[in-house]
């Protein structure tokens, strides 16, 4: 039951009188509130902060530690109230969540310290209203990103027993693990910045001897440019060679992107060794040498920004692609605009519209060099207009790498909240198997409470108040409340599977499928089916009675077992069933029974094979005064 | 009486302000944006039969759940329903609402709540029976016909919800309206007048005692 809206208890039950000239049947009796107080205030000290309310208030929630008698432990006798040591800001949400039913998330508090006392006072999370939920989630993702992160970074400390491969890949990975690696990566740092600038050097004319013209200081100086490139290229192939020995999955390795610059920077120089005596393919080697430029890239697994850099590149691709195909569309209309234009003029320099297409790209990133220039007068209109939507289109790419930078970054957060989505998703299962749990408290608590009848006759009043305590005056009212509509319609409360049971055996033993409605009942702890609850009221006139087939609570898990022989029974006559109040007996005979003699035997219905969880069988009683129960425990 | 004591406070600037809005926007609006002061305690107390204390209560719980100070049918189908997990209760509810809402202006205030109340668990015999006719009887012509007992039968199954042993068949509430209508309706009119009802539930000794059942309730 909503115990925020126990207040309107009272009214509810006035409001059964509506039923009463309706029903056929004697009501039960009301439950009476065996110490009745009148409802007072009490005094909670919270580290000095004084807090009062009524006790009622905090009897709404009698499963966390204010609600129930866990309180009791805080009692202090001399000054007569109720003293905690807890923090006093976060306490006063908590006892707000008891007078408006919500449970807030304040948001000046640290994250732990709110859960902390959360789970002293025994309140679960999942309960925050929507209105700080996103908040709370968002700062427990927070929190633990960052424990994760400091994690991460105790992650390098070295493991013992390592392999000399393994060894070697952490250093190749995180130069500051050993100071080899950071030798390492100078070394090979330094190397690459070599081999770069040699390469750029080779090209700048060196000196001239007198008699020729100038020459590169690649041609002037061959020998040592060559035996500088040797050395860098071996410097890297042993790099190389090293970094796919120790890598834990060579052919992931292979594949890599780092790798396969790698390969591309040393590779030129072996085909040139190859290819040198070769005067046509010279050529083809020379075009090659221009891949030495990527050493440079080499860089990346020095810098993290180029990383990052490429990374955006990447993941910009789909828009990049997308802004240069509106601009190639954008050249080739104005390119064709522009030829024709130009079309009549007289040594126009736009001979084609490939010709054009020059003109149209310098114009339009406003370029202009002036190489290419519109005569007629159409032309120059056309070719201002180019100049014009160039700026426009132009204009389009940097909030587009903008924008794409924040999407990156959105979509960790959006990763993140549709894991957070999936808690959603757990959060609302729980919240439905916490009500779905209430309404199975009934049933349940019907058989508990049929069972205090009983012992009314037998008593002992330990054993009563021993059953009852776990239920409070409300939750016995409420549950006064439905077994007086149960007594008004003359049917009886079951639980989804009992319903599932009849349905099928209204159908005539048809065979339906398994029905999803199981898969709903994730959330039903296995109460027990009240329909075995055949305190006979009076003979059903048409119906038949057919066996009704119960789950046996078992220690709280789910009972999806398709078992379906019944093993040990138990036929328990009432006398003897003070021993065995331990457990979980079902209901005993009416109060009005003579004796506890043993009923009928027991019926098992063959039932289909996708509809059987555990199995109880039970026979209906056959008379009224003979209510015995027959349990039968399926393992 | 209701009506002298409900003391209306429209929130005129926020009607201004919407201009000129469809009348159910008004509406809502105004039913939002009014709030009720119930009458003082004293008068209540002579009005019903409670005292200060349980008054008190009473008015603590109602407020709480209501903060402002009336209840409209959505929240008193949400109210009830919470006491009624397995089945359907709106419609009960709803007639509920009707019996409650004595003025028939939409709304109970918490005059009309206490007073309802003060009959249904302080009443003699003859007013709770007085006010269950008044509940069945939809139309309010003082005669409960097939159809309306019908109407509140199906809603009392309904809150049963669909989960029961044995199950509700079509025809149940049908066969439970005839059963009571044999009880009830002594001159074989079709319909139950008051007197037949009252005569009826006097002589039949499960509803006499059923309805001492909610005596102590506050």
């Amino acid at each position: 039951m909503a115990t925020g809206v126990a207040a309107w208890l009272p009214f509810a039950r006035a409001a059964a009188i509506g039923w009463m000239p309706v029903a056929n049947l004697p009501m039960p009796i009301a439950p009476t509130e065996k110490n009745k107080r009148a409802d007072e205030l009490i005094i909670l000290n919270v580290s000095g902060r004084r807090f009062e309310t009524w006790r009622n208030t905090l009897d709404r929630y009698p499963d966390t530690l204010l609600g129930s008698s866990e309180k009791e432990f805080f009692y202090n006798e001399d000054t007569k109230e109720y003293f905690f040591d807890r923090d006093p800001d976060v306490f006063r949400a908590v006892l707000n969540f008891y007078r408006t039913g919500k449970l807030h998330y304040p948001r000046s508090e640290c994250i732990l310290a709110y859960d902390e006392e959360l789970s002293f006072f025994g309140i679960i999370p999942e309960i925050i209203g929507d209105c700080c939920y996103e908040e709370y989630k968002d700062r427990r993702r927070e929190n633990q990103e960052r424990l994760m992160d400091d994690d991460e970074d105790k992650k390098d400390a070295k493991l013992p027993n390592m392999t000399f491969r393994e060894t070697m890949w952490r250093a190749f990975e995180n130069p500051h693990t050993s100071t080899m690696a950071l030798v390492f990566y100078y070394v090979t740092g330094f190397f690459i910045a070599i081999s770069v600038l040699t390469n750029v050097v080779e090209t700048v004319p060196c000196g001239t001897t007198p008699n020729t013209k100038e020459v590169p200081c690649g041609e002037r100086y061959t020998v040592a440019f060559f035996c500088m490139d040797t050395a860098c290229v071996l410097i890297f192939t042993v790099e190389y060679l090293m970094r796919l020995f120790a890598a834990p999955s060579r052919y992931r390795f292979m594949r890599s992107v780092m790798s396969i610059i790698d390969v591309v920077a040393i590779l030129p120089y072996y085909i040139g060794l190859v290819m040198t005596n070769n005067e046509d393919v010279s050529g083809a080697f020379v075009t090659l040498r221009v891949f030495r430029v990527f050493r440079i890239f080499k860089f990346s697994r020095h810098s993290q920004g180029l990383r990052i850099l490429g990374y955006t590149l990447k993941s910009c691709a789909s828009e990049l692609g997308f802004l240069l195909f509106s601009l190639t569309m954008a050249i080739i209309i104005f390119a064709t605009v522009m030829f024709y234009a130009e079309k009549g003029s007289t040594s126009s320099k736009f001979t084609s519209i490939p010709a054009s297409f020059w003109y149209t790209i310098v114009t339009m990133t406003t370029l202009g060099y002036g190489d290419m220039v519109p005569k007629t007068i159409a032309g120059k209109i056309f070719g201002s207009i180019c100049s014009l939507s160039g700026v426009l289109v132009i204009a389009l790419p940097v909030p587009v790498i903008v924008s794409n930078f924040s999407r990156i970054y959105h979509q960790n957060q959006r990763a993140d909240k549709r894991r957070a989505q999936k808690m959603q998703k757990a959060r609302l299962a729980r919240i439905r198997i916490s009500k779905t749990g209430n309404s199975n408290a009934f049933l349940h608590s019907k058989r508990n409470g049929l069972f205090s009848d009983a012992l009314e006759l037998t008593s002992s009043t330990e054993e009563e108040q021993q059953l009852s305590k776990n239920q409070s005056l409300l939750e016995s009212q409420h549950h006064h409340l439905l077994h007086c509509l149960e007594k008004t319609t003359n049917h009886k409360f079951a639980d989804e599977q009992c319903y599932e049971q009849s349905y099928l055996e209204g159908a005539l033993h048809s065979y339906p499928s398994r029905s999803p409605s199981f898969s709903s009942q994730e959330g039903m702890t296995g109460t027990c089916c009240t329909c075995c609850s055949k305190r006979n009221h009076g003979p059903f006139p048409n119906s038949s009675m057919p066996t009704c087939l119960l789950t046996n609570p078992p220690s709280h898990t789910h009972p999806h077992h398709n078992l379906q022989e019944l093993s040990t029974i138990h036929i328990q006559p009432l006398n003897t069933s003070r021993s065995s109040l331990n457990m979980l007996v079902d209901e005993p005979a009416r109060p009005n029974c003579q004796s506890g003699t043993i009923t009928t035997a027991i019926i098992s219905s063959p039932m289909p094979p996708a509809t059987t969880p555990e199995v109880d069988a039970h026979l209906p009683p056959t008379g009224f005064a003979l209510q015995n129960v027959v349990k039968v425990s399926a393992m | 009486m209701d009506s002298q004591a409900k003391r209306v406070e429209t929130i005129s600037a926020r009607l201004d302000a919407a201009g000129s809005s469809t009348d159910s926007v008004e509406d809502e609006l105004e039913l939002s944006a009014v709030r009720h002061r119930p009458e003082g305690l004293e008068q209540l107390e002579a009005l019903t039969r409670f005292n200060r204390k349980e008054l008190q209560i009473l008015y603590r719980g109602f407020k709480n759940e209501c903060p402002s100070g009336v209840v409209n049918e959505d929240t008193f189908k949400d109210i009830y329903s919470q006491f009624f997990p397995q089945g359907d209760a709106s419609k009960y509810a709803h007639f509920l609402f009707n019996a409650f809402d004595t003025n028939k202006d939409g709304s109970v205030s918490f005059e009309d709540f206490v007073m309802g109340l003060s009959i249904l668990l302080r009443g003699s015999v003859q007013e709770k029976l007085n006010w269950a006719f008044n509940l069945y009887d939809i139309n309010k012509d003082g005669y409960i016909t097939k159809e309306e007992m019908l109407d509140i039968m199906k809603a009392i199954y309904d809150m049963m919800g669909k989960c029961t042993y044995p199950l509700v068949k079509d025809d149940t509430p049908r066969q439970h309206v005839e059963l009571f209508f044999q009880k009830m309706d002594k001159n074989k009119d079709g319909v139950v007048t008051i007197d037949e009802f009252i005569d009826c539930c006097q002589n039949d000794e499960n509803i006499m005692r059923s309805m001492q059942l909610f005596e102590n309730v506050i």
